[in-house]
């Protein structure tokens, strides 16, 4: 760190808690918006002496250097290039049991619906069964099982995509203390009427075709895990 | 004055092994020469097993044995011996082979099916469960 000037090479002056205190990112990121800059005319009318002089004349608000750099400053090229969303996994078809490895639902068993257009994986639980509900995941962090549930021609609704999942950006920052004199915490929104319409559309499909396989419903509720002597790599699934 | 050795298995020509490593790894062969105190040449011409000089320290000896195999026999005869004496059925009727197969398929099982036996011991070690207490009170 800058502040911690070093006393011989890897050898800082300060400690490492020194540092954190004094860099201050426990403080969190500056949340106040600045105000809006009032926008300034480009040019403006200024009265000129002398009689041949018409009088008034056009000036730039603010002048322009009188310097510029000498040398040619370079700038970086500017990449084209945008990463693709991921190739999905031969192994991942819709109505495949996924096993969740991050996450909030880490270790549910949950079914593959989809695969949009990020490339992320469009999974449910379905809710009903173990709590999961419409959710994106990352392949990354899946592990995908031989066992499928036959969805037969089931089609997520279209509307279902990215967007559908993109929060409500949070109408400012609310202070401690604004907090503390109001009526307590801001009130928890309900959960949107229309979401859990949608939910229930999907699961009602995927729950006619697990009603099929004898002890499928109990498999997707319980939680998958290793024991003892068990290895993700030695195991089939 | 010799005594009765306390061994029960020798390498000897007849001698059925089973294949520690390699490619023929798991399958069962039978020895029809030995070649020196390290190697022995194994023939199994019915379980997959092709005519070759192998280490004994890939090998393990199993209690079965061909009983009027001459020496040095050729496939052809090796063949016919192991199916005069059954020995590949023996084998595979033995609690060592059945217990090397039931490992195999617990091996194999998918996460579902995993899951299902768990269901099923479950079931089993409560009916067993519920017939002891049963008795107990009769």
């Amino acid at each position: 760190m800058a502040r911690s000037k070093e006393i011989v090479p890897g050898v800082g002056r300060l400690s490492r808690s020194k540092v954190f205190s004094r860099r201050g990112l426990f403080k969190g990121p500056k949340k106040s918006e600045k105000p809006a800059a009032a926008e300034v005319a480009a040019t403006k009318e200024v009265p000129v002496k002398g009689d041949k002089n018409g009088g008034k004349r056009i000036v730039p608000t603010s002048k322009a250097s009188r310097f510029y750099p000498a040398e040619d400053v370079r700038v970086p090229k500017k990449s084209r290039k945008s990463p693709k969303p991921a190739k999905l996994r031969s192994s991942i078809t819709p109505g495949t049991v996924l096993i969740l490895l991050a996450g909030r639902f880490r270790g549910k068993r949950v079914v593959f619906l989809k695969q949009l257009e990020s490339g992320l994986l469009l999974v449910t639980g379905p809710f009903k069964v173990n709590g999961v509900p419409l959710r994106r995941v990352n392949q990354a962090y899946v592990i995908a099982t031989s066992t499928k549930v036959d969805l037969g021609e089931f089609k997520v609704d279209e509307k279902i995509n990215d967007a559908y999942f993109v929060k409500p950006s949070a109408k400012g920052p609310r202070s401690a203390e604004a907090e503390f004199f109001s009526e307590g915490k801001p009130k928890k929104e309900a959960f949107p009427e229309s979401k859990s319409a949608d939910q229930k559309a999907v699961d009602s499909a995927v729950l006619a075709a697990i009603k099929k396989t004898e002890y499928l419903s109990k498999y997707l509720k319980a939680s998958w895990g290793l024991s003892k002597g068990q290895f993700p790599h030695q195991l089939n699934f | 004055m010799s005594t009765e050795s306390n061994f029960k298995r020798f390498v000897e020509v007849g001698r059925v092994v089973l294949l520690k490593s390699g490619p023929e790894a798991g399958h069962i062969a039978v020895i029809s020469e030995i070649i020196d105190h390290n190697r022995a040449i194994i023939d199994g011409p019915t379980t997959g097993v092709a005519r070759q000089p192998i280490a004994f320290r890939h090998l393990t000896l199993t209690p079965f044995k061909l009983n009027k195999l001459p020496r040095a026999a050729g496939t052809g005869a090796v063949k016919k011996q192991i199916e005069a004496e059954a020995i590949v059925e023996k084998w595979n009727k033995s609690a060592w082979a059945q217990k090397r197969a039931a490992i195999a398929k617990r091996r194999s099982l998918t996460d579902f099916e995993r899951f299902t036996v768990m269901l099923a011991k479950k079931a089993r070690t409560d009916s067993v469960r519920k017939a002891v207490h049963a008795a107990k009170k009769a």
